[in-house]
């Protein structure tokens, strides 16, 4: 079985059907380019990816655990839901940085927060052992545990600001750590974007158009940022307008048209012998506007 | 003369001060939770707070002073509040329907990306509103809340329309005794409150200038 298994999604939007049963595969370290025309569901994939949007029908499993079924109802939960996104990363159009927080903070703001909420379970566990242990070992017991709950919350704190010290050298922002997102360029802020999306060590990496938002000088060093990631064995899923990106970067392409999945295979397939008339029209609609990198 | 006359009225004021300062403390946060009444998904929650809304905006507050002081004694025969009390809760309700409104212009100018952001990065609905919307909203709306909180400074004189001691009605009490120069003297502690609030407003957002929405 795949690493990723996505069957049969399906979304309407009020009579719109935008996903028309859509269902593919990934293994681990690939990528998995989708092209397409606008409005034809590749965001809506995404966005149904990452939990998003719920699709009306079809399954989801990473990993051999099924993360969505669309035929239980009852795992909508908000915290289950929660759980589950992190599996994802999403990387989005319009970078969706937090203007009121540095470089740094914006990729180490969620780390923390989920770290604080480990931090507390921790001691909620703590206090019921406390409470359960006999009376005269609780004061050796209670100074123990303050050890080593003050040991935890270093440690998390040094993990995470580490992890964002590298993330950052890996996006070429490191000099950039205390700047705000005003201050940089559409570029700058999408790589920034992608290291807090790793933050968090999704599997699956999602890119919404990375691109389309950035002035066409920019959307060069936002690719070769991806591009480096490929390297490094993050599967990745990447929306994109860029046909010469997706040929290159990617193991896997597959076209979508109208809620469909029209073509898929590798780059060769796809682009140089394209088997649906609608692939063929697109690439070559693409190639006439000159979508490329 | 001149003495006696600033400690009277200094005294008046204090009284608009205190209605002043205990309006904002309770109009502030239930402004924000009538704000997400009126955005509620819950369309009769909706529909009920956004009439209501509309009667406390579409009515004089002077009204609603005299509605709640002499309203429950009427209607039901209850004694009637403490004056100051009852100014208070005319006060409260009516800035609280005024703010929420501004509460609602600027959570809904926050682009959805913003919540999504947070989503993907696995943060509950409260850590979203909190760690990132909140500050954002607050920078969008200090200039139109500084307007609505200047305007209830000079709001707090209609507390005379119930006999509240505050520093138009002192004032007034020297001019019943053929005394003018107090009446006009009042605008001095006015301006002054509001030229530090102004001041302060100015402060809050340039402190807020550091970042951009």
């Amino acid at each position: 079985m795949a690493f990723l298994e996505v069957k049969n999604y399906r979304k309407k939007f009020g009579d719109n059907e935008v996903l028309k049963g859509v269902s593919f595969s990934l293994e681990k370290g690939e990528v998995l380019a989708v092209i397409g025309s606008s409005g034809g569901g590749k965001t809506t994939l995404l966005r149904c990816l990452n939990f998003l949007e719920t699709p009306d029908e079809g399954t989801l499993v990473l990993g051999g655990e099924t993360l969505f079924d669309a035929s239980e109802k009852a795992e909508r939960a908000e915290s289950a839901i929660r759980q589950k996104r992190l599996h994802f990363g999403l990387v989005f159009q319009q970078f969706n940085l937090f203007p009121q927080y540095t470089v740094f903070k914006n990729i180490t703001l969620a780390g923390m927060l989920l770290a604080k909420a480990e931090y507390r379970q921790k001691k909620r566990d703590f206090a019921a052992v406390l409470a359960a242990a006999p009376k005269e070992e609780r004061k050796k017991l209670k100074a123990q545990q303050k050890e080593i709950l003050a040991e935890i919350r270093a440690n998390q704190k040094r993990h995470i600001e580490e992890k964002a010290e590298s993330l950052l050298a890996r996006v070429g922002l490191s000099e950039k750590r205390g700047a705000y997102p005003f201050e940089l360029s559409g570029g700058q802020q999408q790589r920034v974007a992608i290291a807090r999306a790793l933050a968090l060590n999704p599997d699956i990496l999602c890119f919404d158009e990375p691109t389309s938002a950035l002035d066409p000088e920019l959307t060069g060093e936002v690719l070769k940022v991806i591009r480096g990631l490929k390297s490094s064995e993050s599967t990745m899923i990447v929306v994109t307008h860029e046909m010469a990106f997706a040929r290159s970067v990617a193991d896997k392409v597959i076209f979508i048209a109208d809620g469909e999945i029209a073509e898929e295979g590798t780059p060769e397939e796809v682009f140089a012998s394209p088997k649906n008339e609608k692939t063929r029209a697109f690439l070559q609609r693409s190639l006439a506007a000159g979508g490329e990198e | 003369m001149f003495w006696e006359v600033f400690v009277a009225l200094s005294e008046g004021f204090l009284v608009s001060c205190e209605l002043f300062v205990l309006t904002l403390l309770f109009a502030l946060p239930l402004g924000l939770v009538v704000a997400f009444g009126s955005m509620s998904k819950f369309k009769p929650l909706r529909a009920v707070v956004r009439t209501f809304v509309w009667i406390i905006r579409g009515t004089p507050l002077m009204l609603q002073v005299i509605v709640i002081f002499y309203g429950p004694g009427l209607f039901f025969g209850w004694r009637a509040l403490e004056r100051l009390i009852a100014v208070l809760i005319a006060f409260v309700i009516n800035y609280a329907c005024y703010f929420s409104e501004i509460y609602r212009g600027g959570i809904e100018s926050i682009s959805k990306g913003q919540y999504e952001a947070g989503q993907v990065l696995g943060m509950t609905k409260a850590q979203i509103f909190f760690r990132v919307i909140l500050l954002q909203v607050v920078k969008r709306i200090v200039p139109p809340m500084s307007n609505e909180i200047i305007t209830l400074v000079k709001d707090t004189s209609l507390a005379r329309i119930i006999s509240v001691v505050e520093v138009l009605f002192v004032a007034e009490t020297y001019l019943l005794k053929g005394i003018i120069w107090p009446l006009f003297f009042t605008a001095v502690f006015y301006l002054a409150f509001v030229g530090v609030l102004t001041v302060l407003f100015h402060f809050i957002e340039k402190k807020l200038n550091y970042f951009r929405v």
